[in-house]
């Protein structure tokens, strides 16, 4: 990875203060972890730490609300949205390790942080190309709830993410009237959907977790959230207040 | 959502001509646009957007909505007889976990034959019959006395419901109720395929197009086609640092009803 690529990916996501404030770890430690994306494989920790000043302005959001604007792209900037928020989860997570955390867990971790990071970029992309104008910055996460160190909290906070994730794009849905990004939502929900089942099969509450009756009704349908109930879900995990008062609402 | 609520909304919907009548201007609006503003239109898009101009927003009969519903139901039974086979077949699926996971997956097929009967029943559609199936393909494969195949097939069920209901979201986007129900399917099914996918010790996600190990090659066609790095016209790579393999794993693609049919039709004798 070169130094570009490595900062553009780390101003993407939070700046470097805030990174290490939640991932609950010094600068000295993430130094020799070099964590800074998904990538198992990154080791040009040096260049990185040369680089700290980097994204040190991101808290100028903080007493602003977002607004996500309107219509398709109103819908488009409330996923980017999530996606930042499940992109920066994952990457602290790997960035901090919960104790015990076994080589088939970080291997399922990476990969799904991996395509939350693909996910928010192609996001960032898409909507930078329809709407330049009006694509919402990345925001500042805010995981003080989350005890990186500790599995249970790690994994309790994924299946929150995963299944309100899902709930969302299941319910954003009949939002959309561009039947191309309606098509697109769909490709992306059930990898959404798969990750939920795999993190709830992790946990393993129980044999049926991973596809349980606490979210999939008895005619077989799983859950959907409006915008509204998801971002109330979502403001708690994110520093910027966002405000999704002109997005579509459903019938 | 009760079933109940949901066809009263339905029926709302389908009465409502003032709605229909919107829809159809919209559509005719599309129509109307000359081949020159068409191009104009066109050169003001980055690549890729293009195809949205290409596909009408919202606008089907209930009849094509009913026929899409029906595809649907036709998996369902598919999958859910099939479930119901194995799990009668005494000594297959192990006690325990593995019986646990096969008896909610067989729940929530039965649920979904049983809504989409109600479903297609209330908007004056006939449901297809159950078909005949044959899951050993003619003595190709043996599921229920294979363990083995009954997941490996399992799998091919599962990922190929995934890509079926995703390929036919934008023919019901015209009734909300439709595609969200529809939408809220599509994510149990790609649970459950996350599921047996792990259960095989395979990654709850797909990888290029990629059958994964033991899969019979039979079941390439449900995977042919997901080995896409280029979505909504931009190429993923040139966005992002994830490499190329993890990017084909995060989108999921469709498959069309003639791909699902060709798939589905080796099991379906009559």
């Amino acid at each position: 990875m070169d130094n570009d690529k490595l900062t553009k990916s780390m101003n993407g996501e939070v700046s470097r203060k805030r990174f290490l404030k939640f991932a609950g770890i010094s600068a000295a430690t993430v130094a020799s972890f070099g964590i800074i994306s998904c990538d198992d494989n990154l080791t040009d920790v040096a260049t990185e730490s040369n680089n700290s000043n980097n994204g040190t302005s991101t808290s100028e959001h903080d007493d602003e609300s977002i607004n996500l604007g309107s219509g398709d792209v109103g819908i488009l900037n409330y996923a980017y949205a999530l996606e930042q928020l499940e992109a920066a989860f994952y990457i602290a997570v790997l960035g901090s390790q919960y104790s015990g955390m076994s080589h088939n867990e970080r291997q399922i971790l990476a990969d799904v942080c991996n395509h939350e990071v693909a996910h928010r970029d192609w996001f960032e992309a898409a909507i930078s190309s329809v709407a330049p104008d009006d694509i919402i910055p990345a925001l500042t996460p805010n995981f003080d709830s989350v005890d990186f160190s500790s599995r249970e909290s790690v994994l309790a906070t994924a299946q929150a993410l995963e299944d309100t994730g899902v709930s969302a794009y299941n319910g954003a849905g009949q939002l959309i009237e561009n039947p191309d990004y309606l098509l697109q939502a769909g490709k992306i929900v059930s990898v959404e959907g798969r990750h939920a089942s795999a993190i709830r099969s992790m946990i393993a509450e129980s044999n049926t977790a991973f596809a349980g009756d606490d979210i999939i009704d008895d005619n077989g349908l799983e859950m959907t959230r409006t915008p509204s109930e998801v971002l109330e879900i979502a403001q708690d995990f994110i520093v910027e207040q966002l405000n999704g008062s002109n997005l579509p609402q459903p019938e | 959502m009760s079933l109940l609520k949901f066809l009263s909304q339905f029926e709302e919907e389908i009465l409502d001509e003032e709605a229909k009548e919107t829809l159809l201007n919209r559509r005719d609006a599309f129509g109307k646009m000359t081949k020159a503003s068409k191009m104009l239109a066109i050169s003001a898009l980055p690549l890729g957007f293009i195809s949205a101009l290409s596909t009408p927003a919202r606008a089907q009969s209930t009849d094509e909505i009913i026929d899409v519903l029906n595809f649907a139901l036709t998996l369902e039974h598919l999958e859910n007889e099939y479930y119901i086979m194995g799990i009668e077949q005494s000594g297959l699926i192990p006690e325990g976990r593995e019986t646990d996971i096969f008896n909610q997956v067989q729940k929530h097929e039965q649920q979904h034959v049983d809504f989409l009967i109600d479903t297609i029943d209330s908007l004056g559609g006939e449901p297809i019959e159950k078909p005949t199936f044959d899951f050993t393909v003619d003595g190709a494969f043996d599921p229920f006395n294979n363990y083995g195949q009954f997941l490996a097939l399992s799998q091919a069920f599962e990922d190929t419901g995934v890509r079926a209901y995703k390929g036919q979201a934008p023919a019901v986007q015209g009734n909300a109720q439709i595609l969200t129900a529809a939408l809220q399917i599509h994510s149990v099914e790609a649970r459950h395929a996350a599921e047996i996918r792990r259960l095989r010790g395979l990654k709850g996600w797909i990888t290029r197009d990629n059958r994964g190990e033991g899969m019979p090659e039979e079941t390439q066609a449900a995977y042919d086609g997901e080995n896409v790095e280029t979505q909504l016209g931009i190429f993923v790579p040139d966005v992002t640092d994830v490499n190329n393999s993890a990017i084909t794993e995060a989108w999921d693609e469709p498959l069309t009803m003639e791909e699902v049919n060709n798939i589905a039709g080796l099991f379906i004798t009559s």
